[in-house]
């Protein structure tokens, strides 16, 4: 799976550098883009209401969800409406954040993911550990396989590339005439004309939305803009982020409805499930500029060696790290351990389109979690270790200690195995002991010898005896 | 100039020789060090673990030992991108304003030793002499989060007798990253061997950085490979001269 991993992310990364490279404003854009977002999440009561205006006068239909489960009632209460059983699907992480397609089965309903990788995903009965590339974990033999199983009518398939495409066409494409109603995400919605906004790859997407009868958008509250021309900004962020192309294939937009062309009945599911209490933290807020580019995924040396699945969210990587807590809340006991995944190395900050400063929303995420999790022998530890550094003489006469504490633990030049909570440090590394002599030591031996003394004053050293 | 050296807690319990030799380099260049005993830890591993009152208790005894310098140099990225551009925002969490505008007034007067080196003094020449095959990793902290860019390079291509090696994957974290590499020993260590790898591919006899921290991780793991190359301080090859070599 790492080499997987590797051979992708290493590809998208080299190629997004190159596609960024040839921007001469890239950094203003990211600035604008950044801006852009946070004017909107400023007033973003006023662009929701705005929004939901402008989607109604072109007769689209606006729906609020607080939370995950209003929003799949909402989704499988249009479905019964109109008898479906059976919807077809864009690729859309919102609709795997509220786990709508489990609820849709349990009500007797099939949603068909038709994004490629999303498709490989589901007939797999796997989850997604990628935001842009859900199957990256998937290799093609075992894509061949899974096909080879799954698919039936398609005979054996061989392993290329294209005739497992081909089957995958032939497959959907049967979906996509026959299928009434159609799920989408959204990844921009303008609140000034109540345009709705879907760009993808595969061209699956423009089928979803234009050839069914009904079409429900579901979108988290951060994803509306204020006006049109915003939209150009982000149509440059996002796929030289996110594919590493200067523009996505395809990019579809629709504005309510219209008579005789396109889905005869469109909603809009506004979807908070956690959203505003990121909102009123003024210092996570810049989470919710997220565009779902992923770039931030494609650069985390801890993502390419752990994996998306290992972060048990349907955020993984760097920003799933920062906005599954914040959603979840802090309590939820695998959402508060997301932010000490990370070295803190910032490549992802620098990647960033939005510039959402990823390293410090982690650091400050770590010290929420700490007030959830209350005194634990780790916070106890550091209280230690302040109360030590909290004077200079304490330290000296810790280090002083440590020097003879450390007696039994070194083997040689080394130490090979130390206890307790340190001991994941020499599972895989040796720690070298505290030298005979610390730097004090030095300093205050330097200064009483007359010789050192009299160059501490002598700003030209030159001459100076070495000690 | 007089120059107020903090040299960070690792150093002073693990490298006193970095210490030893950022104090020399700078006297030779011509300038006065001071070394206030008072100095502990900067916070970054509070702070970074996620404990901030803890971390701003150690920023707010950092800027009274270290107010009225003229200049603070520290032989450290990672702490001085904690004081420059940490030490704000977690004021900023906290609330503290005053503290905040203390810390703002000091931030300016904060520096790397290479950046300190290259951008506040203009020297890329010190003077160093060091007759070995090095490779030089670019420490997360310093080269993203103070942006030191090619400041430690310049230097370093100035030392006389050295081979500077080039480092495959050179911009990748080293999978240190503090507590990280207790919390989550096999991501870390997955990451420290392909540093590893890439820094015994380049054949060099040592690998340097600006950063203890790092090279900490990065020594531990080549020293369980036994493989013979070591880790060095870039302060103690800029220390080095042929009348004494420091490291």
């Amino acid at each position: 799976m790492r080499a997987n991993l590797r051979n992708v992310t290493g590809a998208i990364r080299a190629k997004r550098a190159n596609v960024v490279g040839e921007m001469p404003h890239w950094e203003q854009l990211r600035d604008l883009g950044a801006a852009l977002k946070d004017d909107t999440l400023a007033d973003l009561p006023d662009r929701l209401l705005q929004l939901e205006r402008s989607v109604q006068a072109r007769g689209g239909q606006v729906h609020w969800a607080r939370d995950a489960r209003e929003a799949r009632d909402l989704v499988a209460l249009i479905a019964e409406q109109h008898a479906v059983t059976e919807l077809i699907k864009v690729k859309s992480i919102t609709s795997d954040e509220i786990e709508l397609n489990l609820a849709l089965e349990e009500r007797g309903i099939h949603a068909v993911e038709t994004d490629l990788a999303e498709l490989i995903v589901q007939l797999s009965k796997d989850s997604p550990s990628h935001i842009l590339v859900p199957a990256i974990h998937r290799n093609r033999a075992e894509i061949q396989e899974l096909f080879n199983t799954e698919l039936p009518g398609e005979g054996q398939l061989s392993d290329d590339p294209a005739a497992l495409a081909g089957a995958a066409r032939r497959y959907l494409r049967q979906k996509f005439l026959t299928t009434k109603m159609a799920v989408s995400g959204v990844n921009f919605a303008v609140a000034e004309t109540g345009t709705v906004c879907v760009v993808e790859s595969e061209g699956n997407g423009r089928m979803c939305v234009t050839l069914p009868e009904v079409l429900v958008s579901i979108m988290g509250i951060e994803k509306v803009l204020e006006k049109v021309e915003d939209l150009s900004v982000f149509m440059e962020l996002l796929p030289r982020s996110s594919t590493a192309e200067r523009m996505n294939p395809y990019n579809s937009f629709w504005t309510g409805v219209t008579p005789g062309d396109g889905p005869q009945e469109f909603h809009l599911i506004l979807l908070d499930n956690g959203r505003t209490n990121v909102l009123a933290d003024e210092f996570g807020r810049q989470t919710l500029r997220c565009i779902r580019c992923s770039a931030c995924l494609n650069v985390c040396p801890v993502y390419e060696r752990a994996g998306g699945h290992a972060y048990g969210s349907v955020y993984p990587g760097p920003i799933g790290a920062i906005l599954t807590p914040q959603l979840l809340g802090m309590y939820d006991k695998n959402a508060n351990t997301l932010p000490g995944a990370s070295s803190l190395c910032g490549a992802c900050y620098d990647v960033c389109p939005v510039k959402i400063n990823i390293p410090q929303v982690l650091i400050y995420l770590r010290s929420e979690a700490n007030v959830q999790k209350g005194l634990t022998a780790e916070a106890l530890a550091m209280k230690g270790m302040k109360f030590v550094m909290a004077e200079g003489w304490r330290f000296e006469g810790a280090l002083k200690l440590a020097r003879v504490g450390q007696g039994p633990l070194v083997r040689g030049d080394a130490i090979t195995s130390l206890p307790g909570l340190l001991g994941g440090w020499t599972q895989s590394r040796d720690l070298q002991p505290l030298p005979k002599e610390g730097f004090r030591e030095w300093w205050k031996r330097r200064g009483q010898e007359p010789a050192a003394a009299s160059g501490e004053a002598d700003t030209s050293s030159e001459s100076k005896e070495r000690v | 100039m007089h120059i107020d050296l903090f040299l960070t807690c690792v150093n002073d319990a693990l490298f006193p020789q970095t210490g030893q030799a950022t104090v020399r380099l700078l006297e030779r260049l011509g300038h006065t060090v001071g070394f206030n005993p008072r100095q502990t830890c900067c916070g970054q591993m509070h702070l970074n673990t996620g404990y901030r009152d803890d971390a701003l208790d150690l920023a707010r005894k950092f800027v009274g030992d270290f107010r009225d310098a003229e200049v603070v140099v520290m032989p450290s990225g990672s702490c001085a991108a904690m004081v420059r551009e940490l030490y704000p925002q977690a004021a900023q969490w906290a609330g503290d304003e005053a503290l905040l505008r203390e810390m703002e007034a000091l931030a300016p007067r904060v520096f790397e030793l290479s950046e300190f080196l290259v951008n506040r003094l203009g020297v890329t020449d010190v003077g160093a002499y060091y007759p070995h095959r090095v490779t030089y990793h670019p420490t997360c902290h310093a080269m993203r989060g103070l942006r030191v860019g090619d400041a430690p390079l310049r230097l370093l291509r100035q030392v006389r007798g050295m081979t500077l090696l080039e480092l495959a994957g050179a911009e990748e974290c080293c999978g240190f990253g503090g507590t990280f590499a207790v919390k989550n020993p096999d991501v870390s260590a997955a990451m420290l061997t392909d540093k590893t790898r890439h820094i015994l591919d380049t054949g060099a006899e040592a690998c340097t950085a600006g950063d203890n921290s790092c090279l900490l991780h990065i020594g531990g793991g080549l020293s369980r490979l036994r493989s013979g190359t070591r880790t060095v301080h870039l302060a103690e090859i800029l220390a080095s001269t042929e009348q004494e070599v420091y490291a």
